[in-house]
């Protein structure tokens, strides 16, 4: 599963990094950094974490795919 | 779209024009002049044209270069009716080619288009172009009573011509990036599947189909086929527009339009989002094979030189400043990133001696890569990283106070 980062909707809230801490780091301006830029890698352990960082995220600025 | 009666023949009735000269081979941009140097319009279907264009190799000339034939196969078959655009918006401001063509040869262009259209099913086309090209592409289409495309006015700036940004144009919307998750011939102007392809490709299209994939590769190199459109400009003038073989190496390219390659500092090739190259590295052949090993891509077809006598980070902190203010403040990483890499260029091209300055660009470079709805960042994070590659002296030397070209 991957998950994709919609940059024009993310406001740097940080929901995301605190829910995928394992994932996710904050950069200068609070926007979130991970692998892979714009499609984060989730393995499956982290799964329900991302699910969570979806619905919670308060731009709706994420979503799973694959 | 049904094919054209009367304009329609086989293949080979005229001979493929035998210069270097070819997309401008008509001499002017009247509709005869057209139909005299290149014929009639061929009918292709959908395999043939995947296929002509796989043979010859031709790439995308709007400055990712993906390869033609692919992005058109790509294009579900699937019943659906897709959109085809002709790419002309050309905010990059080192770029004039796709002006030139539209000026020049607007036939050609709408050509591509219809062949495209006709061998994908499509019952939409659109040309998007800046408002200088409009009244050309409008006499052009008027002289051969062509109703079937629609055009539009792309705005002059930067991001104008973005994929995405051109979708969303035509749609009636902002004419900026828009995030994405599906590839554009698969979804893309309202929902549809939508061809976007440069202006140049599509008039190397309507040649391909017209003369062959061989023809098409008597010219240029067996990994850089055919001819391309160039822009040069720099300390020797311009810009100009210039049709030369793919493949030429870049010091070849400034020797034939009468340019001593030894008054050239460095180059910016690629344009704003591309890469500066340092004068030894300049026999590199100006494709996409020969400029990777330099971390370097022709972009739309961009070479912008550097004399000795100009600094190459004051030019730098220039461009990246310009870019940071084209950012379209949609993405976080791009909206603060951007100001904060130019600021830090400019710090070091103008007098700050700190030490770390280097490092500092380095590291918010890779921070705003690949971290936006469209490349604009990564390519401003291009230019900034290999600014300090190319005049990596001159970075020491500024952190000394001083610079090596105004000494």
């Amino acid at each position: 599963m991957r998950m994709h980062i919609d940059w024009t909707r993310c406001d740097g809230r940080g929901l995301c990094i605190e829910l995928l801490p394992e994932l996710l780091t904050r950069d200068d301006w609070g926007y979130p950094v991970g692998r892979g830029g714009s499609e984060i890698a989730i393995p499956q352990n982290l799964e329900s974490a991302a699910h969570d960082a979806r619905a919670l995220c308060p731009t709706q600025a994420l979503s799973l795919h694959g | 779209m049904t094919p054209d009666q009367g304009t329609t023949s086989v293949r080979g009735r005229i001979a493929g024009p035998t210069g270097v000269i070819r997309l401008f081979a008509a001499g002017t941009a009247d509709f005869g002049s057209h139909h005299a140097a290149f014929g009639p319009l061929p009918e292709m279907d959908r395999a043939s044209l995947i296929d002509e264009l796989l043979r010859s190799g031709l790439d995308g000339r709007g400055g990712a270069g993906f390869a033609a034939w692919q992005k058109l196969s790509s294009v579900p078959a699937d019943g659906r009716h897709p959109a085809i655009v002709a790419n002309g918006a050309e905010g990059e401001p080192l770029s004039k080619k796709d002006a030139a063509l539209l000026h020049n040869a607007p036939h050609l262009v709408i050509d591509g288009l219809l062949i495209a259209g006709q061998s994908l099913g499509a019952r939409e086309l659109h040309l998007y172009a800046g408002a200088e090209q409009l009244d050309p592409v409008a006499r052009a289409l008027k002289e051969r009573g062509e109703s079937r495309i629609r055009v539009h006015e792309a705005p002059g700036t930067f991001i104008s011509g973005e994929a995405t940004a051109v979708v969303s144009a035509i749609a009636g919307g902002t004419p900026i990036p828009r995030d994405r998750t599906e590839r554009l011939t698969k979804s893309g102007l309202n929902g549809r599947p939508t061809l976007l392809h440069n202006v140049e490709t599509l008039a190397h299209l309507a040649l391909i189909s017209r003369f062959g994939a061989a023809w098409f590769r008597s010219l240029g190199t067996g990994s850089a086929p055919g001819t391309r459109l160039v822009t040069l400009s720099g300390n020797a003038g311009g810009p100009r527009v210039y049709e030369i073989p793919s493949g030429m190496a870049l010091t070849d390219i400034l020797l034939s339009i009468g340019i001593d390659p030894h008054t050239v500092q460095a180059a910016l090739v690629g344009g704003y989002h591309g890469t500066w190259l340092a004068a030894e590295q300049l026999d590199a052949p100006f494709s996409k094979e020969g400029l990777a090993p330099l971390g370097a891509r022709t972009g739309a077809g961009i070479i912008m030189t550097l004399g000795s006598g100009s600094c190459g980070l004051a030019a730098t902190a220039d461009i990246l400043g310009y870019l940071a203010r084209q950012s379209a403040r949609q993405c976080g990483p791009c909206t603060n990133g951007l100001p904060a890499i130019a600021s830090l260029v400019e710090r070091l091209a103008y007098g700050d001696t700190d030490g770390k300055l280097p490092q500092e660009i380095r590291r918010l470079a890779a921070l705003v890569t690949g971290r936006g709805s469209c490349a604009h960042p990564d390519g401003t994070a291009r230019l900034a990283s290999s600014a300090l590659m190319a005049f990596g002296s001159d970075v020491e030397a500024h952190l000394r106070g001083r610079c090596e070209a105004l000494r």
